[in-house]
């Protein structure tokens, strides 16, 4: 098991360098952030402009801009934003712990929810609950993010007027984007539970179970559910890294203050150190993510500890 | 008044005071019928069965795959609810206490759950899928005793221990933190009998609870359960498929037939006066070790096979007098065949399967050559070298005087037109996509022996009618036949090809007996008709005395017996041989036999780099006959 967590660890650096690689790359093929900064081609000279670039540090060759970069990271220096001088630390520490709530708190929620829901569909196989509970999770699958979004800002804050329609300003501003996202994963989610679930209950041991006398609920939470939970633990790690792609989008709409709309507004204004810190940090939490999750199965499926 | 249904077929002698032996039965189930689906497509499994279990004895349930058993065996404790089964008619009447009866069919879930586990407890055929492989042993044996006799969670785990040690499990102190997976097949039917056991029920259900056992494991399980039997005054229903087993195990005889019961009687009764066609029939199929003795060559004999309720002969008896010795067509020298397995974190190689070691034997034009042997005894991955699918180590092989490694990537592929091979399941081996006539086809279209079409249809035409099968099943895809039909199939195709050695590992180990004898007559008489060669892996001693003229012996890699089949039936020298020879229920329980006493694990080929196993040597005991020298490791073992 250590062998195993340190191959991944090793294999984690070099996920974390490809995206930096590629994200500092990219983003110097969208322009030139000088000319943003003054506010369009035309309206300074070529002198100036050089100038600002030369300020910036931005005529040095791009692995020399790139190193500097990397240097900056392991020491948690991320630059300046091109925008206003602030530490991009600074900005990503304000940010993130925004995006990280709302990314768990949708992904708890939705754990919530799928489970039971999943169980109560296999063990229905076929009836009535099963029928309802597939055709709930297709419809849920159906709907785009951000029409979601919008259809809960006019029902919710503009009819009934129960919940504000944006920013973050206490709990009940939170319940919105949260939702949004919950209800989406659990689409997805109740299907997987669902699907694991039957397999594990066709399997011997359950039978076993039952002939042990055991009740319903004991043979299905605690003999089926951790067997099935296996590849629901796997999907939850790559669903991960789309659901910090979906919480940029729902972010925008709510004008949630997070990791989202920071990385959003840094590629709009070409701000390459801002966008390099937040999308290097999200990376960096998929990666640990699916690191974590690695680290789970062991702890549920005893197969993969002793191997 | 007690049969609600139609009065049973074949209630002899020790029925004739029903009344007065039900009141005493532990269980007694009247008419008991149980349907899947619903509507038109509904299908009855079970058709008003009723038979009696008295205290503390066994009773054998015997039928061929879907006879209705398991579902017969499900149905006692209401198990078919989870299935998708419905008890439409019927009574299952439990007392526990020699008392009031309790009928199953009737009670509460509550009711229900009291019982299972508690009085009435099963162990099922998989032992590799009976345990939940995410908990302890220790926590799966517990959870009974707390459930159903309230002990604490440390007195549950004293108990677990004492019930490991009366399954004769060593070192149980361990074993209850090891989770399943860290054990083997035999062990783990131990805990599951532990764990059935574990609240001292008054019966024990067993639905094949060897069948997926080697030889010699079985052996230590029967031996388990007829101990701990005696010791506890359990009452045993065991379903299985083996004639063997039933003799050996149980004291009457439920057969049963498409889901009905189609005879009852003491077990001595079943084997010497069968009265019922389809018993007859199942016996004439059984093949017994020892009914060959005295006798040099393999024979065919013909076998019953029940036509519109009628038992009917097919096939004559025939010796099969085909082997040409005096050139051989394959001989194999000191084969050896490893696979590296463990690796560190570098990638450097740790462990080995010693897979195949030095093995050495010839097969000759016409002959079948037996390799029998348990799990890891290298018997299949001998055969998956020959047929190319596998790389050996070192060795040599020559097939009709040529070298199989000095061949051209071209022979190469001409041997395997000359080396066929059938694989054991019938059901995975045919594509589900194509029609048969094409899987048949395809080993004429790869080696591109006929070209046209016509000539080619034709072609497979004949091998359906030479196998059995008719020549417009060639239209059809595999999911339209049985598994006997689908294994017709799979020899057909293996012929096609026109092979002169053909490897057939297990291939009828699956089967049901009676197809089984019927399959073992096709291949005995395709070998008379186009001279071929067999090489026949199997773990069924029974089989093997049938349908070979030559058995190898192999234990961990290594042959460790090679002679006639006369020679290894009538006179086996090696101990292991002996030990296997031992194992190996008889289905005559008249027959008393000197019983080794078995003990022990089968040991595992995988060793340590470096550890390289030794090499026995073999002597001639007599002309043909080759024993290994017992050497203290090898003697240790078996």
């Amino acid at each position: 098991m250590a062998g195993f967590i340190l191959k991944r660890l090793l294999q984690a650096v070099f996920v974390v360098l490809a995206v930096t690689l590629i994200v500092s790359f990219a983003i110097r093929l969208s322009g030139d952030p000088a000319v943003m900064l003054v506010g369009g081609a035309g309206s300074v000279s070529e002198q100036d402009l050089q100038n600002i670039r030369q300020a910036l540090g931005l005529e040095r060759p791009f692995y020399v801009q790139y190193f500097s970069f990397l240097e900056g990271i392991l020491t948690g220096d991320f630059g300046k934003s091109f925008m206003g001088g602030t530490p991009v630390s600074l900005l990503i520490k304000n940010a993130l712990p925004a995006t990280l709530l709302l990314a768990f708190a949708s992904l708890i929620t939705s754990i919530i929810l799928s489970v039971p829901l999943g169980i109560y569909a296999a063990v229905n196989r076929g009836r009535w609950p099963d029928q309802a509970i597939r055709i709930l999770s297709l419809v849920g699958l159906s709907f785009p993010n951000f029409w979601l979004a919008i259809m809960m800002v006019l029902f919710f804050s503009i009819m009934l007027g129960l919940l504000p329609p944006s920013g973050m300003e206490g709990p009940e501003s939170f319940v919105m984007p949260a939702l949004t996202m919950a209800i989406i994963l659990t689409a997805t989610n109740v299907r997987l539970v669902r699907t694991s679930m039957l397999e594990t209950l066709s399997q011997q041991y359950i039978m076993v179970a039952r002939s042990k006398g055991l009740r319903d609920r004991v043979v299905l939470y605690k003999h089926a559910l951790r067997n099935s939970a296996i590849p629901l633990v796997t999907y939850i790690g790559l669903q991960f890294g789309g659901l910090i792609g979906g919480i940029v989008i729902i972010e925008r709409v709510f004008n949630w203050p997070g990791m989202g709309t920071l990385a959003f507004d840094a590629i709009a204004n070409r701000d390459y150190p801002v966008l390099q810190g937040t999308i290097t940090v999200l990376a960096l939490f998929i990666v640990l993510i699916n690191l974590l999750v690695d680290i789970a199965y062991g702890l549920i499926d005893p197969r993969i500890r002793t191997e | 008044m007690y049969f609600a249904g139609p009065v049973p077929l074949q209630e002899r002698g020790w029925m004739s005071d029903t009344a007065n032996r039900q009141s005493q039965a532990l269980l007694s189930v009247r008419s008991l019928s149980v349907e899947f689906g619903t509507g038109s497509g509904a299908f009855k499994a079970v058709k008003e069965v009723s038979f009696d279990v008295q205290p503390g004895k066994t009773l054998a349930v015997v039928g061929e795959s879907g006879s209705g058993k398991s579902v017969t065996s499900l149905a006692i404790m209401r198990l078919t609810d989870y299935t998708g089964g419905r008890i439409t008619n019927g009574q299952v009447l439990f007392r526990p206490d020699g008392g009031e009866a309790i009928d199953l069919v009737k009670a509460s879930d509550n009711k229900l759950r009291e019982i299972r586990g508690n009085d009435i407890a099963m162990i099922f055929q998989e032992p590799m899928t009976s345990l939940n492989p995410v908990f302890t042993i220790g926590n799966q044996i517990s959870e009974t005793l707390i459930l159903h006799q309230g002990l604490t969670g440390r007195d549950a785990r004293l108990r677990a221990k004492e019930l490991l040690q009366k399954v004769r499990l060593p070192d149980a102190d361990k074993l209850l933190d090891r989770y399943p997976h860290q054990l083997s097949g035999g062990m783990r039917q131990r805990v599951m009998i532990a764990m059935a056991l574990a609240c001292n029920p008054k019966l024990l259900i067993a639905d094949e609870p060897t069948t997926a056992l080697d030889v010699t494991i079985q052996a230590q399980i029967l031996n388990i359960i007829r101990d701990l039997q005696q010791e506890m005054g359990t009452a045993v229903i065991f379903i299985t498929h083996d004639m063997g087993v039933v003799a050996e195990m149980a004291d009457d005889v439920v057969v049963m037939w498409k889901g009905e019961k189609v005879e009852q009687a003491p077990v001595r009764d079943i084997f010497s006066a069968p009265q019922h066609p389809y018993t007859r029939a199942l016996l004439s199929a059984v093949p017994r070790l020892g009914s060959l003795t005295g006798q040099p060559l393999p024979k065919r004999t013909p076998v019953m096979v029940m036509d519109g309720g009628v038992a009917k002969p097919v096939g004559g008896t025939h010796e099969q007098n085909t082997a040409d010795y005096t050139k051989p067509i394959l001989e194999v020298e000191k084969l050896t065949t490893r696979f590296d397995v463990g690796k560190t974190f570098f990638g450097r190689v740790t462990h080995r399967v010693h897979a195949v070691e030095e093995v050495s034997f010839d097969i000759y034009p016409g002959e079948t050559l037996a390799l029998v042997g348990e799990s890891g005894s290298g018997k299949s991955t001998i055969g998956r070298t020959l047929q190319q699918l596998v790389e050996p180590t070192g060795g040599t092989v020559r097939f009709d005087g040529r070298d199989m490694a000095a061949m051209s990537h071209g022979d190469r592929r001409r041997l395997r037109q000359e080396i066929q091979y059938i694989f054991q399941d019938p059901f995975a081996s045919l594509d589900p996509r194509h029609t048969v006539g094409y899987s048949i086809a395809e080993p004429i279209i790869v080696h591109g022996l006929i070209n046209d079409r016509k000539a080619r249809e034709r072609r497979v035409h004949e091998l359906l009618e030479q196998v059995g099968l008719q020549p417009q099943h060639a239209k059809r895809y595999p999911h339209e036949f049985s598994g006997g039909q689908r294994q017709r199939i799979c020899i057909a195709r293996a012929l096609a090809s026109n092979p002169k050695l053909v490897i057939a590992d297990e291939s009828v180990s699956a089967l049901d007996v009676s197809i089984q004898a019927q399959i073992v007559n096709l291949l005995m008489e395709l070998q008379e008709k186009r001279r071929l060669s067999y090489l026949f892996i199997t773990h069924d001693m029974a089989v093997v005395e049938k349908i070979s003229h030559r058995v190898a012996v192999m234990y961990l890699g290594q042959i460790v017996e090679l002679g006639s089949r006369q020679a290894i039936f009538e006179n086996p020298q090696h101990s292991y041989t002996r030990k296997l020879l031992s194992a190996v229920p008889i289905a005559d329980p008249q027959r008393e036999r000197a019983k080794m006493r078995i003990e022990g694990e089968i040991p595992s080929p995988v060793r340590p780099v470096g550890q390289e196993p030794a090499i026995h040597r073999m002597r001639e005991v007599e002309p043909g006959h080759w024993v290994a020298i017992e050497t203290d490791q090898l003697r240790g073992a078996a």
